[in-house]
């Protein structure tokens, strides 16, 4: 099963390039130039997210460095140590929505520490695979639009994210522990 | 919201490094944020570029409204306010397509067509969200990823004896994440007022 979605994976990108282009042709579109005239966005699309990438980026990392996160996460660990959610791996859960480069960091960390096939190994990795870095997406995909007010698009984001966890937290708890 | 969360964390960072007497490291955050976000942006343009080209071929061969067509009784549901043959619903498609197979270098150009597409259809302010955005935000963030590659390859890489053990695990705990994520967006739409 793995290896089948594995082949899948490897080929989708491939077989794309292969048939767009060519059913393309042969429906008598001129494949190049609506290919250029599409690209022609491409430019602007990137650099429109700049401004609201750098003022998201700017204010996780002075929340980072400055050892902020680290005074949330020992605020929480007493509240969710007793739920079977080891503290260590509370900054992953905390970095996890705002910085994907960040919290595999922190994953890899564990992981390294405790051992692939520890408790805190395997719930990390679950943690790391089944979360996404929600404000990093808003901000890029929203701020490629001008879009500046989410409305709920947070909540509903986060609320996922926090289900996630608790759904890593209880099946690992079961499974592995 | 989103101001809160800014404003928060920039004023309780400073706050805390005042507080531990090293507060300019303050100052050389700021600075490599800002780096690291221009550097993103700009690695961006290669990859929007390249597949913005490939979206329009597969629009003008008509095989984004095939595709939307397809998955049309379960779009219908999630995104009322998307007319069907729209070519924001077979962005939309593509996106989480490539978000399921962790193809990320193919799911972040499609997000954003998408959200172009939506803005398209944006009859209010532009610069506020629509439901329809704040729907496909919903299930992007919160998709299925089949193999979680990056984390499986760490896995092995620190000698992992069984690496894709938690493949079963991480599906079941995205699968949660993704039913609250539809039924928060669904009950938030209707509280916010239905636009879009």
């Amino acid at each position: 099963m793995y290896e089948l979605i594995n082949e899948i994976s490897r080929w989708a990108i491939p077989l794309t390039l292969l048939l767009v282009p060519l059913i393309a042709m042969l429906r008598g579109v001129s494949v190049f130039e609506t290919f250029v005239e599409g690209a022609a966005e491409g430019f602007t699309t990137a650099v429109k997210t700049i401004p609201y990438l750098v003022a998201m980026l700017v204010a996780i990392s002075i929340f980072r460095a400055s050892g902020a996160m680290d005074v949330l996460v020992h605020v929480l660990s007493p509240i969710l140590d007793p739920l079977g959610f080891p503290p260590e791996v509370l900054p992953h859960a905390v970095m996890r929505p705002l910085s994907g480069g960040a919290a595999l960091g922190i994953a890899t960390d564990l992981i390294a520490t405790h051992g692939p096939d520890s408790f805190i190994g395997r719930l990390v990795s679950t943690m790391q695979g089944s979360t996404d870095t929600t404000f990093y997406v808003l901000t890029l995909y929203f701020g490629s639009v001008g879009v500046t007010r989410y409305r709920y698009a947070i909540i509903s984001g986060l609320a996922a994210d926090l289900t996630s966890l608790v759904a890593s937290v209880f099946i690992v708890n079961q499974l592995f522990r | 919201m989103v101001n809160y969360v800014w404003l928060g964390m920039i004023v309780f960072g400073i706050l805390v490094a005042g507080a531990n007497g090293q507060v300019e490291v303050v100052t050389r955050a700021a600075l490599e944020g800002a780096d690291k976000a221009v550097k993103t942006s700009l690695n961006l343009i290669a990859i929007i570029t390249f597949w913005l080209g490939i979206m329009k071929l597969a629009e003008a061969a008509g095989l984004v409204r095939a595709l939307a067509r397809l998955v049309r009784p379960v779009t219908r549901f999630l995104f009322p306010g998307v007319p069907a043959n729209h070519p924001a619903m077979g962005a939309i498609i593509m996106n989480l397509s490539a978000n399921i197979l962790g193809l990320g270098n193919a799911a972040t150009p499609m997000g954003l067509i998408a959200m172009q597409e939506l803005q398209k259809l944006n009859r209010g302010d532009p610069r506020t969200a629509t439901g329809a955005m704040c729907t496909f935000l919903a299930l992007n963030t919160s998709c299925i990823t089949l193999i979680p590659t990056t984390i499986i390859g760490i896995r092995v890489m620190y000698g992992s004896t069984d690496p894709t053990a938690i493949v079963g695990t991480t599906i079941f705990a995205t699968a949660c994440g993704m039913t609250v994520a539809v039924i928060m967006d669904r009950m938030l739409r209707v509280f916010y007022g239905r636009q879009g």
